[in-house]
């Protein structure tokens, strides 16, 4: 018998604001433990909450940006259980009014992990999502030989969680709505949704049936994924598993497993009998507030996402859509292929450079594209140097491995190497030959004393060659030709 | 006479005149404290160095210049202890000052000395103090009322010029009432709730307690407005109390809720309070029946609302981080057990058990959502009844101070003792409780209080009111024997 595998996720994404949700301190990765904490954020007796709205229109704004319908109102409520990492022993969330719904993840061709992009199931799927709701995010444990401490420097980090239908078919479609959403909140500049710094975690909904039933089977969370192939590794492991079970009659129940990467396997954390009554309710301390200026302010200046601008730099630029989504999924690498191509009258060579010499460049020095020692100006005239013919595309190579070790411009380079097309001297002196023999009275006038007329002679080299003659030479031939009349 | 038993007002002009300095005031009050709290208990701590070093720098031209105010054990003063009453935050010092502690300090004020309470501000009898009950200074054999018994009863006693205490169902009126001073609740907003221990926050209010209500006028001057740290804290206006004391109070409308007086109430209350209303009819005022048709609900809807939320606002307190933690356990989850076990009080616990019952799956819409709608009916007959009247006039408490230890194994009867109290912190509306008078026992006199509500943000016309009854009645000057 054939088994469908069904998944939801549940995405939790720390925003980047600059303070924390209900208080005033930073909000800072990294920093001694506990620094960053005050009576708010540490849960101490009589401090109060105030909504930071920077989170909410970072909320609204990944909202809009996916496609959800913004809630007018905008409601706080306590989610109701005790943890040491929960300084109030109730976290701030939202529970039946949501600040988003419905909405959903656009999945393209290259958010599948590169094995499976040549045998996607449903191209152009959209996942659809239930709700993306912020909270208020918890502490952190760090567990001593005989002690634990708890470091509450993340406590009260504004956390947006997004919440997907089930109906992710297989463990590479979860890895494709994971990369394209992280993509999506990145353009939004709402997070860097890194998962190694636990700025989105992912807890993952999986069930299988038997081909033809309805019901969904047993549902069963797996936790504790570091990373989008850690996701789709305990997919596949945990997807291969239920499949065994169902075939060896097993009935499997709703429970709760945690995925050791490690060991490649899932375990179980705990059966449903421990299930929680958060005992939900409207956080008296926060008023509800409205939302629609907060929106109409956030709808004003949604960016561009990887998909359009990707079908932008297909059809304007007619780079090809492979090279387009390898432009626009990358912000880094959309951002400077922007800047270099911004007066360009051949983007698409400029993506090329970008995409090839550059790329490749900053792979063997390990670099990031924030750091790379050419500015984009600087890629864009060399690009524009070599397209007016003034060097060729080989020593266009030279160059820019000049540029990439020194940081200098294209221009600079070129000098110093005397690069400039037409050292032809052969071709410069008939020119002048010819300009001097056109122009004798102010081939006099020079004579008679008058240096500036050079200047006319020069430029009328300049128009004969079509721009192409190197002007220091043209203007060194021109003086020792009149010189020598 | 003795200088703590000057009002408010009355040692500010002394401190103005120079004819005392701030220390000077500060040790008159310790000597007078030293000598009557023994049989009051109404401080659970003071630090007089402390007071002491500001006293020596205060200002005497701010508003409050070098007055010690003191303050219920439930608000932050930087440094002092900060138990609530409780055994599960013995020990602990507040790392910061409560907003309203930092306006009195703005306004010059010196906070002197912490007042004992019902633990976490549950209770009407100050009994449930996990340190020693406080004693009424009318009759020591009494309780002073609560949950704010401490400030009431060192106001009473010349222990204090003023007190701060919070108010969620009645914790200042009640007590103001059975102590004789002045007490009020502020409307729901008007002072900064940030550094008060939440007991209940859609109800806790900030407010004062003093001998007169010039005095309430000049400390709600003091801590009134908007704070950015307090979301439900609003924008509204601050104006001058004091300015319009001793304004004609003729044609004013004051509402008699007819559900007010129906039986359960002590006949000396009854009387009393009723020759205070006519008390207000010889000063000019038009007395309304009004109706507040869901009166009957009120304690009802109270003690679902209040104990969800406090279950919720308690459950910080499990030894993790400050405060008290068991001994001995062997797990986490054994150590919440032990150290709440441990920790908390009977009442505590009863509420937390309470309040956890309603808010559970299943019966959260038959209890906490019903309230909450009930609750709205409740604020609308208070909308209702301001259409017709400026106030409402009624008693404070349905009798005066009970014996310690007579109601203890009855916590029933105890919730009635908020039966008129209730309904304002439910509406977010103002209130303020005044001396009308006394009930004698045992050959001794207690106080009676006179309880005037008034609209949202319209304390001016409350404490204008107030004042126009207590300068026309001798209540408010007697003192009690000690
Ligand atoms: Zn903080």
């Amino acid at each position: 018998m054939r088994y469908l595998p069904t998944v939801g996720l549940e995405v939790h994404v720390q925003l980047k604001t600059r303070s924390k949700m209900f208080c005033a301190c930073p909000v800072e990765f990294g920093a001694e433990p506990n620094a960053h904490t005050c009576p708010v954020c540490l849960g101490l007796p009589g401090a109060l909450p105030v909504m930071n709205l920077e989170a909410l229109r970072m909320t609204a704004l990944s909202g809009l940006l996916l496609g959800c319908d913004i809630a007018p109102v905008c409601k706080f409520d306590r989610k109701n259980y005790f943890y040491p990492d929960m300084p109030k022993n109730y976290q701030i969330s939202q529970y039946d009014m949501p600040l988003c719904a419905g909405g959903g993840v656009p999945l393209h061709d290259m958010a599948y992990p590169k094995d499976a992009q040549k045998n996607i199931t449903h191209p152009d799927k959209v996942v659809r999502l239930v709700r993306i709701h912020l909270e208020e995010d918890v502490a952190k444990s760090f567990h001593f030989e005989t002690s634990t401490g708890i470091d509450f420097n993340r406590a009260g980090t504004p956390l947006m969680e997004i919440v997907s239908e089930p109906e992710i078919d297989s463990p590479e479609e979860a890895f494709a709505y994971l990369t394209a959403l992280k993509q999506i909140l990145i353009h939004g500049g709402v997070s860097d949704a890194d998962m190694e710094k636990g700025q989105l975690r992912c807890d993952c909904n999986v069930s299988v049936r038997p081909e033809g039933q309805k019901e969904f089977g047993a549902k069963i969370e797996i936790k504790n994924m570091n990373s989008i192939s850690g996701v789709r590794r305990a997919l596949a492991y945990e997807i291969a598993r239920q499949i065994d079970a169902c075939e060896r009659g097993e009935a499997l129940r709703q429970e709760t497993r945690r995925w050791d990467d490690a060991s490649g396997q899932t375990w179980l954390m705990r059966t449903k009998e421990y299930a929680h009554d958060y005992r939900y309710f409207p956080d008296p301390d926060l008023l509800p507030v409205k939302t629609d200026v907060l929106v109409g302010a956030v709808r004003g200046r949604l960016p561009e996402l990887p998909a359009a601008r990707r079908a932008r730099y297909v059809a304007d630029y007619g780079v090809s859509p492979y090279d387009a989504g390898v432009l626009a999924n990358d912000i880094g690498l959309s951002s400077y292929f922007e800047a270099a191509s911004k007066d360009s009258a051949k983007p698409k060579s400029v993506a090329n450079w970008v995409l090839n010499d550059l790329l490749s460049a900053l792979g063997a020095s390990s670099g990031a594209i924030e750091a790379c020692p050419v500015s984009p100006e600087s890629l864009g005239k060399l690009v524009a140097v070599i397209e007016r013919g003034e060097i060729s595309g080989k020593q266009g190579k030279e160059v820019f491995a000049e540029m990439f070790a020194t940081g200098k411009p294209p221009q600079t380079i070129i000098a110093e190497k005397g690069m400039k097309q037409e050292s032809d001297t052969g071709a410069i002196e008939a020119l002048c030959d010819q300009v001097i023999e056109a122009n004798p009275k102010v081939v006099a006038d020079y004579r008679a004393g008058k240096v500036s007329s050079i200047n006319f002679l020069k430029g009328q080299v300049m128009k004969l060659s079509q721009g192409k003659a190197n002007p220091g030479m043209v203007g060194e031939v021109l003086a020792r030709k009149l010189a020598d009349l | 006479m003795e200088l703590t038993s000057l009002s408010l007002s009355e040692v500010r002009e002394e401190l103005r005149a120079k004819n005392v300095s701030p220390l000077e005031v500060l040790q008159a009050l310790e000597e007078r404290i030293a000598r009557v709290d023994p049989a009051i208990r109404g401080y659970v701590a003071r630090d007089f160095e402390s007071a002491a070093a500001q006293a020596k720098n205060a200002d005497v031209s701010l508003p409050l210049g070098g007055i010690p105010i003191a303050i219920k054990d439930v608000i932050n003063v930087l440094g002092e202890p900060c138990a609530c009453a409780s055994k599960i935050l013995r020990g602990y010092r507040s790392p910061y000052d409560a907003t309203v502690v930092k306006k009195l300090r703005a306004a010059g004020a010196i906070p002197y000395g912490r007042t004992n309470m019902d633990e976490f501000a549950m209770g009407s009898s100050t009994e449930n103090s996990s340190i020693s009950p406080t004693y009424n200074p009318w009759d020591t054999s009494r309780i002073p009322g609560g949950s704010s018994g401490g400030s009431a009863a060192v106001v009473a006693a010349d222990e204090a010029f003023a007190a701060l205490g919070s108010d969620t169902g009645g914790s200042i009126r009640q007590p103001a009432a059975l102590c004789g001073c002045a007490g009020l609740k502020p409307s729901y907003g008007r002072v900064s709730r940030f550094g008060l221990v939440a007991f209940a926050s859609s109800l806790d209010q900030i407010g004062p307690f003093t001998k007169t209500v010039r005095d309430s006028a000049l400390m709600l001057n003091a801590i009134s407005g908007l704070d950015t740290q307090d979301s439900t804290s609003l924008d509204e206006p601050v104006p001058d109390y004091a300015a319009t004391l001793g304004q004609d109070i003729k044609g004013l409308r004051l509402g008699m809720p007819k559900e007010y007086f129906v039986g359960g109430i002590d006949p000396r209350v009854d009387e009393t309070v009723r020759a205070a209303i006519r008390h207000y009819e010889s000063l000019g005022a038009e007395i309304v029946e009004v109706s507040l048709p869901h009166t009957g609900h009120a304690v009802g809807v109270y003690y679902i609302i209040a104990t969800a939320e406090a279950s919720a606002n308690l459950a910080r307190f499990d030894g993790v981080r400050y405060g008290h933690r068991a001994a001995g356990a062997a797990n986490l989850l054994e150590q919440y057990g032990k150290t709440r076990e441990e920790g908390f009080g009977a009442e505590v616990k009863r509420r937390i058990i309470l309040g956890t019952y309603v808010l559970s799956s299943g019966y959260y819409d038959a209890y906490y959502l019903r309230a909450q709608k009930v609750r709205t009916l409740i604020r609308r007959d208070f909308t209702t009844a301001f259409d017709k009247v400026d106030a409402i006039v009624c008693p404070t408490s349905p009798e005066p101070a009970f014996k310690i230890g007579e109601r203890s194994d009855d916590p029933l009867r105890m919730y009635l003792a908020d039966i008129f109290t209730i309904a304002a912190n439910l509406a977010g509306i103002c209130g303020i409780s005044i001396p009308c008078g006394f009930a004698q026992a045992d050959g001794k006199a207690l106080p009676i209080g006179l309880q005037l509500l008034g609209k949202p943000f319209d304390e001016a016309r409350l404490l204008k009111l107030a004042h126009a009854y207590e300068q026309s009645t001798p209540w408010h000057k007697q003192k009690p024997v000690l």
